[in-house]
């Protein structure tokens, strides 16, 4: 089947039979998801098990950092006290575990692999000829992974959280930052969903992605602040007074993680988180409209043959 | 002797197929050993980074740049042989026992363990151990202590008996499989437990770090596995640090006697899959 005959086309659908449609993908999708809930509780509760050491490996350093670590009592104070780029101890592990819920959000598992390969193997057939955007389809099954997720992880998150209440020294952020916070959270969804989707849609011309994809992963696990905060990376300046943390922080991959978690943590306020908020939504329209681009484009060269 | 020879001669001919596969894909292979490479050196630039915070003191307890350096060397020398020999043939010993294709492993006549945890090897694993190479040498130009002949060939030694450990520790969660039928959260469990021995057992200290630092050595004993080796060359040894390097024969060769145990249980509960 050539692709320039059967082109998608998505049928004038009224909007009640298009909300419809994706009403009952959302559904068919949440009960998939559901089979497995006891071993996703299970996964996620493990998922924390690094941080425990990560909270040592804080400490450690914290302590180090210490101008008097030796003094018994001292170490409590150099946490509460002592920073590093901006963060005191209790901030950074805040910072690990809020990066944990943006993760939760912004992250696709499996979702530009299976693109490139539905593309691959020709599978991406069955968008073509049926009146069903795949971009769409996709985000709707994305949603409805994400919504069991959060249904199953409240749980673990819930119980990590009071377990690590104290770590929280600021509180809850007040009403308009919480706002702030939730919004950046949604974005990051989108971000997330379309950076991978637009990895996944280069399969149109190379086929194999995989390796495109690992250098995004290892560039989003490094660059979008899980690993450590990227205020970390502003002692090292490029040009002038422009620094690598700036560097980084101009990328549409720190809303990831790093951006949602340091509303949270309070560590922006008024003009700049804004301004930060702009620049996710800007990422998102520009993500948006490359993806779509690079679909319809696609779809256009792409040809299938046989059964 | 001529038992011994003949599962060297074996081990030789795994070592042989597994390479002759990994040259057939070359380009693959390739790809694979820059994959492992980059997070070796993505893991060191984070290091590095936060070191660079407190360049005096380092983690505290002796763990300054170079000697840390050494322990990151250490950790990448054991992981790469057990990610390398071990790992491609446990996370496919569930998939043997789920299908029932373990009845052919349990026909031949060889060791079921020795077949089922050695007959694919991951030699793109060892780019990793290429690079523990240069980034030990490097330390070790570095340091300000002067490791001790023993030492040095304790070194390799405690090596070896950590993957010993480590081996025994998969060797564990696989048996599982036979009773469990799947279990791919306890492989996951595996990476996240095995996470405690990527640091210093100093940086496990208070009410929670001790209990848990106590546990994590004489109960499963993977704080043992890094730990005894990068101190033989990271930092002068005192007579704990001995101490503990006695402790690591004894847990290696439980550790091996406790693995033995479980698997042949395990086999003798195997039941097969129907066709």
């Amino acid at each position: 089947m050539s692709s320039s005959a059967a082109i998608h086309r998505i049928p004038p659908f009224t909007l009640v039979a298009r909300l419809r449609t994706w009403w009952i993908i959302l559904r068919i999708s949440i009960e998939e998801r559901l089979v497995y809930r006891g071993e996703f509780m299970l996964g996620t509760l493990m998922r924390f098990l690094p941080l425990v050491s990560q909270i040592f490996l804080l400490q450690a350093v914290f302590n180090a950092t210490a101008p008097d670590n030796s003094a018994a009592g001292t170490a409590t104070s150099a946490h509460s006290s002592s920073t590093i780029a901006g963060y005191t101890y209790y901030n950074f592990i805040a910072y690990f575990l809020l990066t944990m819920v943006t993760r939760a959000f912004s992250s696709m598992p499996t979702l530009a692999s299976g693109i490139a390969r539905s593309i691959r193997d020709g599978t991406i057939k069955k968008y073509l000829v049926q009146p069903v955007d795949m971009l769409g389809f996709l985000l709707i099954c994305r949603v409805a992974h994400k919504l069991v997720y959060y249904l199953v992880a409240i749980l673990p998150f819930a119980f990590v959280f009071y377990l690590c209440r104290g770590y929280f020294t600021g509180g809850w952020p007040p009403a308009p930052e919480m706002a702030a916070y939730v919004a950046s959270l949604v974005m990051s969804f989108l971000l997330g969903y379309f950076l991978d989707a637009t990895i996944g849609l280069i399969g149109f011309w190379f086929l194999e992605v995989s390796s495109l994809l690992f250098v995004y992963m290892l560039l989003s696990y490094f660059l979008s602040g899980q690993m450590f905060p990227l205020d970390m990376l502003d002692k090292f300046t490029i040009v002038r007074s422009i620094t690598a943390g700036d560097l980084v922080r101009m990328t549409p991959i720190q809303y990831l993680a790093y951006f949602p978690a340091t509303i949270f943590l309070g560590k922006i306020h008024g003009a700049k988180l804004l301004w930060g908020l702009a620049g996710e939504l800007a990422w998102l329209l520009v993500m948006m409209g490359i993806c779509r681009f690079a679909f319809n484009r696609g779809v256009r060269r792409y040809s299938a043959y046989g059964g | 002797m001529s038992q011994l020879k003949r599962y060297l001669r074996v081990l030789m001919v795994f070592a042989r197929n597994s390479l002759i596969r990994s040259m057939t894909f070359r380009t693959n292979f390739i790809m694979e050993c820059i994959s492992n490479l980059a997070w070796v050196v993505l893991n060191l630039a984070f290091y590095v980074l936060l070191l660079s915070y407190t360049q005096k003191n380092g983690l505290g307890s002796g763990w300054t740049q170079y000697p840390f350096f050494v322990f990151l060397a250490t950790i990448q020398f054991i992981y790469s042989l057990v990610e390398a020999f071990l790992m491609p043939n446990v996370e496919e010993f569930s998939e043997l026992v789920r299908s029932g294709d373990l009845d052919f492993a349990l026909l031949k006549p060889i060791d079921t363990q020795f077949l089922v945890s050695l007959a694919k090897f991951d030699w793109s694993a060892l780019s990793n151990f290429v690079f523990a190479s240069g980034l030990l040498t490097f330390a070790m130009i570095h340091i300000d202590h002067q490791p001790s002949l023993g030492a040095i060939l304790l070194y390799p030694f405690y090596i070896a008996c950590s993957v010993a450990i480590l081996y025994s520790l998969t060797i564990v969660l696989a048996a599982t499989t036979v009773w469990l039928g799947r279990n791919q959260s306890i492989y996951e469990f595996w990476f996240y437990i095995t996470n405690f021995s990527r640091y210093p057992r100093e940086i496990y200290s208070g009410p929670v770090g001790a209990p848990l630092q106590f546990v994590f050595t004489y109960l499963i004993p993977i704080l043992v596995v890094v730990n005894v080796p990068a101190r033989m060359l990271a930092k002068p040894l005192t007579t704990g640090d001995w101490r503990l390097a006695a402790f690591a024969l004894l847990a290696t060769a439980a550790s091996l006697a406790f693995g033995r145990w479980l698997f042949n249980r395990a086999i003798h509960s195997y039941r097969s899959a129907s066709s």
